[in-house]
């Protein structure tokens, strides 16, 4: 006895689950973040790199600041004063205008759910391109 | 090769595999200026895969080619006999008749490690005492469920959009929802549950003596790459945007190499590289292997279908008249009933 | 405490227990297994076969040798040979090719072998006795292992290694309790299996095997018994079951046209206590009035050819069907027997059921119940604890347990039928309808559990009594256990070879108890038809409160 099918069988079944990413994407390029970064303000409280890597960092030390000590004021390092604010601070007019083009092309696509909009009520967005269009 | 011997093989083994990938990229751009970040990034992933697969696929096969000339499936309760006689759920399943049977035997031996769930440690003394001892099985359930977790974590970076069961197992792993990012259950308790059972070989004389460097090694390298990528998760953190470009890149077959990926992520990809290479030619096939076991995956029911050996041999038989022949007058003397009757001693010549 | 018999060569059964030490708190710091030589020691291994022993089944390189010796007199190729063999065994057997790449060593069967309990020898542990065959494996048959050599658990395969090889696998007696355990299934029996057919190879069997194999050839049976010596000890029984119950008894020999054909180990026609078991057997026929006759042909339901090689177990095991269709008779009954029944169970259909083509067998119904044993449709063969289980649901039997109430019944369960079948419950349905008091040893050491006797798979010899000893010390461990907690006083047992094993085991470890088949059992309890007053039992042993009142 052999049992030759029922091993290729699951060989098969194997293989299939094992290349799940292969063929799910199916040679398709991915689409990248496309953040949209201000026009006017051309620095943040941090340098890009500390930024893309530990932005999550600093907003929870914001937090806890503003929130357990009422510390609002934060000397960046290029000693320039912000108010700790993610709505009023970051996701403002003349940084970061938009949460859907901004922090959300980044978090979809590395699927990260921040837990900012727990507490905080996500900005009304007019929605002036479709949100729905997918590239 | 001794406990000592062994760890101290399988820890340097460890230790160069670590340094390759970091004196690769992180030092010779400064002191060459060459780049081998392709190599780290495209050529030996792909390769490593590619060893995986067609590696596991040639083992099985090969095993496929031997046949199963008996069946002999460990009977582990009641047979299913005279109809009155208790042949219930438990017995089906560690006893099987059916196929139905051999597929709930097999999916509780897969997913649940039934026959470690039955161990049991012995204490010698004047009595002989065996104490029930799920530890082994609790370890070793936890191990690989952990790491099954985080094999479906990492989906993130190789699937755009992500499966709708990725998110959920992300949601599920966090649950407890300390630490930022999220500490996931998953990445300590694969940690917690490695450090056990490499303990547990250490400090148990009879595990110490079985152990091979082959058994130090995938235990150290499953360890390191654990620490690789919870140390790029909560502490030194890394690009995820750009990583997710370059695993994007190597499951689409159209392979980057971003800027501002740390040379940890290169260490983590280059061990978790030499895992997959590593894995067909090691004790770790037993992932496929387990399916293959004659012991479990067949049926106890050579008293009812006679079960084929394609290469049953032709022997050579004592037959019952060669036995006559041996014994005639014996069995005539006795009163047995003979097929030929005796030569009269004339012919006996 | 009895007094052990010199000849036994052992210490006292304190000595023994004391000496043993499962792993020694030693920093590491000790020596690798594969770089620690095999030490042959007396008392733990059996003697090699007479070089006659191997002429009738053509075994090849017969020669006089001795395991002692420090030349085994192998053929001067005898490394082409073993590896030549090895190959050929793992592109035949997809058990051991597989068993010899998917252990992870995660010991969980280390402490599950009864050799290893008793002996402390950690290459008694069902992991390293197959390493000692892996090493060999990697290094002749796995790149890695050509490449890295004792880094990948690899070594050469050397004289001494060799030795070792032979040394350990007559210390296993195949009884499959570690591959319960294992993760995989990884069966160390047939490892050992294997193993000993390479063995074999080379003419280094043990003497203890070669006899009956080939004694089992020539006169159909284990022990060699001539055909009118077989009549004349069953005739002997008749004579005896007449002096103790004033029945008389008429078996048949050879008989064609019988309905049944019945086989049982030739142990119980020749060894105490197997003997009573035998008249058991005659006992329960004869009160049934059942159609069935002894074959002096095949007159052994054991099988060394288990323990020697495939192709030997299926020559000895041929002559049942051949005898059943010589006969014409429609099934087979088969005795208490352990290993046979795993030949029965898992083997005999395979191997030889083309022989029984032709033949006038079919699906197997009791005559007197009439019950279908579909369990054996294909096979044919009927285990009598099934047969006699199914009279008593029945209600076919006049049974007085109380007959019985002497003994306090504990119930050994045979490696082979327990892991290589699954007759657990047969058994003990029957005891606890022909005698009132029994109590089961702990879980942990009976069922799929249950221990070795310490001399199963061909090791139940003389000389290696000491193997025997600590082989069935964990038995013993709960034979004790059982006798203090619940005065139990009788080992029950369905294995010709625990029949021979346990009663020198009892006598070393617990002298109070006894060793018996379970149809003697049956037998003592049946009130027959035209019996005399009963005041002894088949052993002649005057009955607890029914002695002759005179």
């Amino acid at each position: 006895m052999y049992d030759g099918g029922k091993i290729i069988t699951g060989v098969i079944i194997g293989l299939v689950l094992m290349t799940f990413p292969i063929w799910y994407t199916s040679g398709r390029a991915a689409k990248k973040p496309d953040i949209k970064l201000p026009v006017k303000e051309k620095q943040c409280v941090e340098p890009k790199d500390y930024m893309r890597k530990k932005h999550m960092q600093l907003l929870d030390l914001w937090r806890d600041s503003v929130v357990r000590v009422a510390q609002r004021s934060y000397v960046a390092f290029n000693g320039a004063k912000y108010d700790m604010s993610l709505q009023n601070t970051c996701i403002s007019a003349d940084c970061h205008a938009k949460k859907t083009e901004f922090c959300d092309e980044c978090h979809n696509y590395t699927g990260v759910v921040p837990t900012c909009w727990d507490c905080h009520i996500e900005p009304k967005e007019e929605p002036k391109e479709k949100p729905e269009e997918k590239h | 090769m001794n406990a000592i011997a062994s760890l101290i093989l399988s820890g340097g083994a460890i230790s160069m595999l670590v340094a390759i990938p970091f004196l690769a990229v992180w030092a010779l751009p400064y002191v060459y200026g060459i780049h081998l970040e392709w190599l780290f990034g495209i050529v030996i992933p792909y390769v490593a895969v590619i060893i995986f697969f067609v590696g596991i696929v040639y083992r099985v096969v090969q095993w496929a080619k031997c046949p199963v000339p008996f069946r002999i499936p460990s009977t582990c309760a009641q047979q299913k006999s005279l109809p009155w006689i208790k042949y219930g759920y438990a017995e089906k399943l560690d006893n099987p008749i059916s196929t139905a049977g051999v597929v709930g035997r097999m999916i509780l031996e897969v997913l649940c490690f039934r026959s470690l769930f039955r161990n049991t440690r012995m204490e010698f003394g004047t009595d002989i005492k065996y104490k029930s001892a799920k530890w082994l099985w609790l370890a070793a359930i936890v191990f690989h469920y952990s790491f099954l977790i985080v094999l479906i974590r990492h989906l993130r970076f190789f699937t755009e959009p992500m499966p709708f069961f990725v998110p959920i197992i992300e949601k599920v792993d966090g649950f407890f929802q300390f630490f930022l990012p999220v500490v996931y259950q998953s990445g300590p308790l694969l940690g917690a549950a490695l450090t056990f059972l490499l303990l547990r070989r250490l400090l148990d004389p009879k595990m110490r003596y079985i152990s091979l460097p082959a058994d130090y090694f995938p235990l150290f390298l499953i360890l390191t790459i654990a620490g690789t990528g919870i140390l790029m998760r909560y502490v030194l953190k890394a690009d995820v945007v750009s990583i997710k470009e370059l695993t994007m890149g190597l499951v689409s077959f159209r392979p980057v190499i971003p800027e501002g990926i740390s040379v940890l992520f290169y260490i983590h990809l280059f061990l978790v590289s030499v895992l997959f290479a590593y894995f067909p030619f090691s004790k770790l096939m037993h992932m496929a292997g387990v399916f293959l076991s004659p012991t479990r995956n067949l049926s106890n029911n050579t008293r009812i279908v006679r079960h084929i050996n394609p290469w049953n041999p032709t022997v050579k038989l004592h037959t019952y008249e060669a036995y006559e022949d041996d014994f005639r007058e014996k069995m005539i003397g006795a009163g047995l009933p003979v097929e030929k009757q005796a030569a009269s001693p004339a012919d006996k010549e | 405490m009895a007094k052990i018999p010199e000849s036994w060569n052992v210490p006292t059964p304190e000595g023994l227990t004391k000496e043993v030490d499962h792993g020694p708190l030693s920093l590491g710091l000790e020596k690798g297994w594969m770089r620690t030589p095999v030490e042959i020691k007396p008392g733990m291994h059996c003697y090699a076969a007479l070089p006659k022993r191997s002429v009738a089944l053509d075994m090849p390189y017969p020669r006089d040798w001795s395991a002692m010796d420090e030349d085994w007199k192998l053929p001067r190729n005898w490394r082409e040979i073993v590896l030549e063999g090895f190959k050929d065994r793992l592109d035949r057997f997809r058990t051991f090719k597989l068993f010899m790449d998917i252990c992870v060593r995660c010991g969980a069967c280390a402490d599950k072998c009864h050799y290893f309990i008793g002996s402390g020898d950690p290459k008694n542990m069902p992991v390293l006795r197959a390493e000692l065959l892996r090493s060999v494996y990697r290094k002749h048959f796995t790149t890695a292992g050509k490449l890295l050599g004792p880094i990948a658990g690899a070594r050469d395969l050397t004289l001494d290694v060799l030795k070792e090889w032979w040394y350990y696998l007559y210390q296993c007696s195949e009884c499959r309790r570690c591959s319960v355990f294992c993760p995989y299934g990884i069966d160390t029996a047939e490892i050992t299996i294997i193993g000993r057919e390479l063995t074999n190879l080379l003419g280094l069997n043990i003497d203890w095997i070669a006899a009956p194999i080939d004694f089992c050839y020539r006169t159909g049976n284990h022990m060699g018994i001539q055909p009118h010596a077989y009549v004349d000890m069953i005739d002997f029984f008749v004579d005896e079951i007449e002096n103790y119950t004033g029945v008389r008894v008429e078996p048949s020999f050879n008989r064609k046209g019988a309905e049944i054909l019945f086989i049982t180990p030739s142990g119980d026609v020749f060894g105490d206590p197997g003997t009573y078991t035998a008249m058991g057997y005659l006992v329960l026929f004869h009160e049934l009035g059942l159609d069935v006759t002894w074959s002096t042909y095949a007159s052994e339901g054991g099988n060394f050819g288990l323990f020697t090689s495939n192709e030997v177990m299926k020559r000895l095991n041929s002559k049942m069907y051949a005898e059943a269709k010589r006969l014409g008779v429609k099934w087979i009954l088969g005795g208490e027997c352990g290993h046979m029944w795993r030949v029965v169970n898992q083997y005999m259909g395979t191997m030889n059921l083309d022989i029984a083509e032709g033949s006038k067998m079919e699906e197997p119904v009791s005559p007197i119940t009439g019950t279908k044993f579909e369990n054996a449709k294909s096979t044919k063969m009927v285990h009598i604890t099934e047969f006699t289980a199914d009279l008593i649901r029945h209600n076919k039997l006049k049974l007085d347990p109380s007959r019985n109430d002497h003994l306090k019944v504990t119930f050994h369960d045979s490696c082979n039928p327990s892991r290589g079948m699954g007759l657990f419950e047969e058994p003990r349905y029957v005891i606890k309808n022909v005698c009132n008091h029994f109590y089961d040893m702990p879980a942990s050491c009976i069922r799929e559990q249950t221990y070795c006797c310490g001399g199963g798979s061909g090791l139940n010899a003389g000389e290696d009594m000491e193997l025997r000893m600590r082989g069935g010390l964990p038995r013993a461990n709960a034979v004790k256990y059982v006798h203090e907690k619940n005065g139990v006083n009788m080992l029950a047992c369905i294995c010709a070879i625990d029949r021979a094993v346990l009663p020198n085991l009892m006598e070393y470890f617990v002298p109070e108890c006894d060793v018996t088949g379970i149809h003697e059992m049956v037998a003592n309890a049946m009130i027959l038809e035209g019996e005399k007053e009963k005041t002894v039992n088949l052993r002649g042993e005057p009955l607890p409160g029914r002695e002759e009142s005179e």
